[in-house]
């Protein structure tokens, strides 16, 4: 018997974007990462495109981060004291496609760092490494306004990825955004009506919807997981189906979200039942990425580097790519 | 995708004649499509027209019991694409590969060690489900019985000689074990098994095609109960294929692909095994077998397991009640959240975080969270109060200060109140992540 697929009949793809510029383009990366673009679910080859590998990030603060569990403090070592050193390590020994500086340090509830600080760790960074960057705030509405358009200003024409702009606060980085030539990340916190929002606002000041890209909050595996993933889901079917307000590529901060779960952090003495602490960590890490990677995601904002080595072989297989 | 009223009307005798109880034969078909009456109420019905109906009627996903006893395995029967639209049933069920020709005391022991695996998550229990038994010959039929007589744990008999698979069942008689699997190479045979043994049958094609044709044989040589291996092993094949099963059951109702799926993961590494495993888990199969057991792949894809199937009307809830975390004494503070799973459990990560040991007045608000429980009064003033009385907070602590999530400010007045002007109200942080800086620098007993 010929069986034949069923095939849905999509009338729409998900936007492509670039993000990085290199010397021709005005920038001075060494490499770009381009996401977007699929014309079906996740990794379905028989129903159409998915011509863009999903791209992973690594996360680098601007400040040592407080509590890290042993494994990620012995993977990075003292490179969690300068940017610039850490984000090297994550380009050129963990192989990471992007990195993403977030300016933890600006928060008033943290050091409570200047704007001209942020601009100095955003410029370090951008020295050191090649790859395209995500520049992400504080999370403080306030502070954020205070600090992302200088921080725009001094990466004006290298295409970076900047975050986030809400609901509630889109203005002053929508702005700064356009005016340097950069890339946007909307969040909405696991709601597809405030997405959908927050991404007419940002386009009624003018910016492209190709210059887009979605976060609608991360839950870790055990945490929240499973909204996050159908929240991708109806995301990516309403892009299929011709909702141009959501096809626009997702991104997820898988780090900082899987490792918050105890499962994740315990020490081995701790939790002695759920064996070794390195490799439950970069279990549950990697995990929470492939689950999204299911749902649709494109960015991946990862931390321990045997994580990110892993879901590298895990795009390689689900796109068809296995050595 | 049931039918309408108007599809099992013209299948009806249309006379009209009342003997089912209803005056009409169209009234009568609208009935047996909302299911509020049942075919044999029609004396007077075809048989041609009963097994259309009855055939329509059935589930696109016929749900396949493995196992006998308590700890019987249940998949299939899954109605939906994703899980958003509905819910998602009946969890993959996970299976542990073991190689038949482990000395004795290793197999007894690993048999045992699949059996005993748990975790409490949330306040569910969460097991392992069957073993994948492979080996062959006569090692194979022992290592049958000897787990047929262990463990309460369902079997999958994976060997595809059919002699052997005779005996195997014979020593595992009453256990309803799994038989994987018949090929094209010995359907025949595989299928007599499984009726005679009254045991479910997987069958595993080379692609889809020649998997709805060994389907189709098994059927008619008298397998009811099939489980489909596609015969794909690399994860973007295996996502394809199970896709193309859903689909082709749900949307196509395609009765040869209307069974749940068996899949096996190819990776001797723990970790690569894992991420093949929560693809699969996440993509439909009802049946994933893997081949290691460190604890932390375990509680990694029973974790997974359980957050693709939960019901996304009904939130995991955890029961209401004062929580301890760290060890908290008399001048610890005490903070008040709601039942939704997920807010307690972040609630919890972020003190544990502070390293200031607290209590936590848990409210059963129907595990909604904080917002959506007030917007629906189910977090109100008078509630609250009630459970900080109820679980008799005072005891425990000397002070009589009560934290209150950010978000509901609006109830300190009318709280203190409540609670006599016993209690004095702290506004806590709106966003759980603001709790470890509040309880470091602004918390005073």
């Amino acid at each position: 018997m010929a069986f034949e697929i069923p095939v849905e009949k999509w009338t729409a793809a998900v936007s492509a974007l670039t993000i990085g510029a290199a010397e021709a383009d005005g920038g001075t990366r060494t490499s770009t990462v381009t996401v977007g673009g699929e014309t079906t679910l996740p990794f379905l080859g028989f129903e159409g495109d998915t011509p863009n590998r999903p791209a992973i990030a690594m996360e680098v603060l601007d400040v040592p981060p407080p509590n890290y569990p042993e494994p990620l403090s012995a993977a990075f070592g003292d490179a969690v004291n300068d940017p610039a050193v850490w984000a090297k390590r994550c380009v050129e020994e963990f192989g990471a496609d992007m990195v993403c500086l977030r300016l933890a340090g600006a928060h008033p509830d943290q050091e409570n760092k200047s704007a001209e600080d942020c601009a100095q760790a955003v410029k370090s960074v951008l020295g050191a490494v090649g790859v395209p960057l995500i520049i992400w705030g504080c999370g403080q509405p306030d502070k954020d306004n205070e600090i992302m358009p200088r921080c725009s200003e001094v990466a004006a024409g290298e295409n970076c990825l900047l975050g986030t702009a809400t609901e509630d606060n889109y203005k002053t980085i929508t702005a700064a955004c356009m005016a340097d030539g950069h890339k946007l990340i909307t969040e909405a916190p696991i709601d597809i009506n405030i997405q959908k929002q927050a991404n007419i606002l940002v386009s009624e000041m003018g910016l492209d919807l190709s210059r887009i890209v979605m976060f609608q909050a991360t839950g870790g595996l055990g945490y929240g997981m499973e909204y996050a993933y159908s929240i991708m889901e109806r995301t990516r079917l309403a892009a299929l189906g011709g909702d141009r307000m959501l096809a626009m590529p997702m991104l997820s901060v898988v780090g900082p979200e899987a490792w918050k779960a105890k499962e994740a952090r315990s020490p081995e003495e701790a939790a002695p039942e759920w064996g070794a602490a390195e490799e439950r960590g970069v279990s549950w890490e990697t995990t929470t990425a492939t689950c999204f990677l299911n749902g649709g995601t494109d960015i991946l904002v990862m931390w321990h580097p045997r994580a990110v080595a892993l879901l590298r072989k895990t795009i390689d297989s689900l796109m068809g790519e296995e050595a | 995708m049931g039918l309408t009223g108007l599809d099992i009307f013209k299948q009806l005798p249309k006379t009209n004649c009342g003997d089912c109880g209803v005056p009409t034969c169209l009234a009568f078909a609208m009935k047996l499509a909302q299911k509020q009456a049942s075919l044999d109420q029609c004396p007077h019905v075809s048989e041609e027209a009963t097994a259309a109906l009855s055939g329509a009627a059935a589930p696109p996903i016929k749900l396949i019991t493995v196992g006998a006893d308590e700890r019987k395995l249940e998949v299939g029967n899954e109605t939906v694409l994703f899980r958003h639209e509905e819910t998602f049933y009946h969890p993959t069920g996970i299976a542990v590969a073991v190689d038949a020709a482990l000395p004795e005391a290793e197999l007894s022991a690993r048999i045992k060690a699949i059996g005993d695996v748990s975790f409490e998550r949330v306040g569910q229990t969460l097991t392992l489900n069957a073993v994948a038994l492979k080996g062959e010959g006569e090692a194979f039929v022992k290592a049958a019985a000897l787990a047929a007589q262990q463990s309460a744990v369902p079997l999958i008999l994976v060997n595809e000689d059919p002699a052997v698979m005779g005996e195997a069942l014979k020593a595992c008689a009453g256990k309803r074990p799994l038989i994987y699997a018949a090929t094209a190479e010995n359907v025949d045979a595989m299928a007599a098994l499984s009726k005679e043994h009254n045991c479910p049958l997987a069958v595993r094609g080379s692609d889809l095609s020649s998997l709805a044709d060994l389907s189709e044989k098994a059927q008619a040589a008298g397998a009811a109960d099939l489980v489909l291996d596609s015969g794909a092993r690399e994860p973007a094949a295996v996502l394809a294929n199970e896709t193309a099963i859903r689909r082709a059951a749900l949307r196509k109702r395609f009765r040869p692909l209307g069974f749940p799926t068996i899949v096996f993961t190819d990776g001797a590494d723990p970790l690569e095994e894992t991420q093949q495993a929560a693809t699969y888990i996440a993509k439909y199969a009802g049946i994933v077998v893997i081949n290691n057991m460190e604890p932390w792949e375990l509680l990694t894809l029973v974790t997974v397991r359980q957050n693709i199937y939960t019901d996304p009307q009904k939130p995991i809830q955890i029961e209401e009640g004062l929580y301890e975390i760290g060890s908290p004494d008399e001048s610890s503070p005490v903070l008040v959240t709601t039942n939704f799973s997920l807010t307690y459990f972040t609630v919890e990560g972020d003190v544990e975080a502070s390293r200031v040991p607290a209590w936590v007045v848990v409210v059963d608000t129907e595990g909604t969270s904080v917002l959506t429980a007030w917007a629906a009064e189910k977090f109100t003033a008078e509630i609250i109060a009630e459970k900080v009385k109820a679980f008799d907070v005072a005891s425990k602590v000397n002070h009589r200060k009560l934290v209150i999530p950010g978000h509901v400010a609006v109830l300190s007045g009318k709280l203190e109140d409540e609670l006599s002007q016993e209690w004095k109200i702290v506004v806590g942080p709106r966003e759980s992540s603001g709790i470890p800086t509040f309880l470091r620098t602004s918390w005073e007993a």
